[in-house]
């Protein structure tokens, strides 16, 4: 097989290649930030009542908040802030579909890639 | 003289060959892994009892420890083999293929750059938390630390590692020493398990929220395959990578149990579940201002060594990128005078300040173990190819892990039941992330590859790998 000879990347190509990594590192790590797609999908369940015992913490819970600074009213926000952990189909399905997809893809192309390596790194001996 | 020593390579400047200088030895590779990892205990692993309660924190301290002793028993086969720098980028290089390679570097950058912005943030927020002055912010102590430790990366391996060494010893023993002062065999006295995890509250969102906290009990451990990112930096690879990354491993996992064991018996479960600092804050609770003061101290520590061995790590893996024409050579220059990969430590400077000051420690973290979790799921395929085209015998291995496959099939299935982790609560973020990987990938495979030099992809001095 014959040697495969890449060509020279030149200088202004070398800075586009930077650029278009960069901005695919921001767009996909800080749009969802941005967007709000990113942390945790939680919500308050509040309650009425704002007491220790309506919060379900026992005596030594409740010494330990408030040896913490807190009291029954600013600990309701972070002892009622729950995960609401439902299935939802159809966003896990495409989350399936993209990770498969993504794989396969992954393997199949490096597969391509690296039989010209070793085609080339065996057939030269 | 070692495969990897032989196969060393050198980055050309000014018409010297350059190369990384081995100086590093078993116990640089321990502090490298551990040094990363053992903030992890400071802070992260707590947010999978906010995900689970505190029983499902426990749980998954202990299942995803057997997900990492997978990855330690894998990575210390493939590594001790194919000892170069870059870690798992040249075993992908060299077992899957160029495309699969990218994408393992990548992977390294974003999980590794992605904790040392968390690292920052923990500490300048854990600073600005025991100042208690108003309007004190933590953007100058962020930069401080994101700027100080790419100078000290700048300025050479040995050093960086040496300092990793002592401040993560200190912070280690700084768990140990809570831990043996707060009477673990008495409960009552400090501890209060039985009255904080309850029957009733143990598992707040039962088993479904046991999967969801694997999402956060990653961050245990997360990192210690960074051991082999110096692998072409350490004096025997064979014998050291192994040792140290297995040491680091046993390590780990006493500290992850003490952790728990401690917090979970100081903490009502929801402010665990939430606290950015859990180990200091049961230094506080247990009333002792020498204990509190002490694990201030050792939350900083662990901080600083942690995201000292990210930007190690994160760096070398662009670093290679750029040696194998994946990304404009520029980056694969080494300092004529310091031997370090010193653009490519420039270049993630920026991005690591620019993301420690757009997203939260929950965020940072989960961005960094969305990475890792790829690239778990990489190496469980990985040494399947890797036993499938090299049988026993056919290469030479500096070590054999036992069991195969058991390992990558365990590994497998635990990083599945972690993807599943991440879409409770966070399935947007997975599903952005696993998009960004596959365009950039698309460009690699159809534009950038063709800049690469095929033959040379291949370094090992091996026979032509079974099936090719």
């Amino acid at each position: 097989m014959a040697r495969y000879t890449p060509p020279e990347q030149s200088k202004a190509g070398q800075i586009l290649d930077i650029a278009v990594v960069v901005v695919a590192i921001f767009v996909a790590l800080w749009l969802p930030l941005k967007l709000g797609f990113a942390g945790a999908a939680k919500s308050i369940d509040p309650l009425d009542a704002k007491t220790w015992d309506a919060l379900g913490q026992n005596a030594t819970m409740a010494s330990i908040w408030e040896k913490l600074g807190y009291t029954p009213e600013t600990a309701h926000d972070i002892i009622q802030n729950r995960f609401h952990y439902i299935i939802d189909w159809p966003t896990l399905i495409i989350m399936a579909i993209v990770l498969i997809a993504y794989f396969v893809f992954l393997f199949r192309a490096s597969d391509k890639e690296y039989r010209e390596v070793i085609n080339e790194k065996f057939d030269d001996k | 003289m070692t495969a990897a020593v032989e196969t060393a390579q050198t980055t050309t400047i000014h018409g010297d060959r350059v190369s990384l200088l081995r100086v590093l030895g078993p116990a640089h590779v321990w502090a490298l892994g551990v040094g990363i990892v053992l903030v992890g205990e400071f802070t992260g692993w707590n947010f999978s009892a906010d995900k689970g309660g505190a029983l499902a924190a426990l749980i998954v301290c202990w299942v995803v420890g057997l997900l990492y002793t997978s990855v330690a028993m894998i990575d210390s086969e493939v590594t001790s083999t194919v000892a170069a720098a870059g870690g798992q980028y040249a075993q992908a290089k060299h077992i899957v293929g160029p495309l699969m390679a990218f994408n393992v570097a990548l992977f390294l950058v974003f999980a590794y750059t992605m904790l040392e912005v968390s690292d920052a943030i923990l500490l300048g927020d854990t600073i600005v938390a025991k100042a208690g002055v108003e309007g004190l912010t933590h953007n100058s102590f962020i930069a401080a630390t994101i700027v100080v430790l790419a100078w000290l990366n700048y300025r050479g391996v040995l050093m960086t590692l040496n300092v990793n060494f002592v401040i993560t010893a200190i912070a280690y023993v700084s768990i140990v020493i809570l831990f043996f002062s707060v009477s673990p065999w008495t409960q009552g006295a400090v501890l209060k398990l039985n009255e904080l995890v309850t029957p009733g509250n143990a598992l707040p969102y039962g088993w479904i929220g046991v999967i969801a906290a694997f999402q956060f009990g990653i961050w245990y451990y997360l990192g210690i395959e960074g051991t082999t990112q110096a692998a072409e930096e350490v004096r025997s690879p064979a014998r050291s990578l192994p040792y140290g990354t297995m040491a680091g491993m046993i390590t780990l996992l006493i500290a992850a149990a003490m952790t728990w064991y401690v917090c979970a018996s100081l903490m009502p479960w929801e402010y665990l579940g939430i606290t950015y600092y859990p180990l200091w804050d049961a230094g506080k609770l247990t009333g002792s201002p020498l204990l509190e003061n002490l694990l201030f101290i050792a939350t900083l520590l662990a901080a600083l060594a942690s995201a000292n061995g990210c930007i190690n790590d994160a760096a070398r893996a662009w670093f290679s990128l750029g040696r194998d024409r994946y990304l404009p050579s520029w980056f694969s220059a080494v300092h004529p005078k310091y031997r370090t990969p010193y653009r490519s430590i420039l270049f993630l400077l920026p991005i690591a300040l620019a993301f420690a000051f757009i997203a939260d420690l929950n965020q940072a973290i989960t961005f960094s173990i969305l990475s890792g979790v790829l690239q778990y799921t990489f190496m469980s395929i990985n040494i399947m190819m890797f036993r499938k085209k090299w049988p026993l015998g056919s290469i030479r291995r500096g070590y054999t892990h036992p069991f195969h496959p058991l390992p990558a099939i365990v590994l497998f299935c635990l990083c599945m039941v972690t993807f599943f982790a991440i879409f409770l609560g966070f399935g947007s973020q997975l599903i952005a992330m696993t998009v960004f990987y596959f365009l950039i990938s698309l460009w690699f495979h159809f534009y950038r590859y063709k800049f690469v030099r095929r033959g040379d992809q291949f370094s090992m001095p091996w026979p032509k790998p079974q099936g090719y």
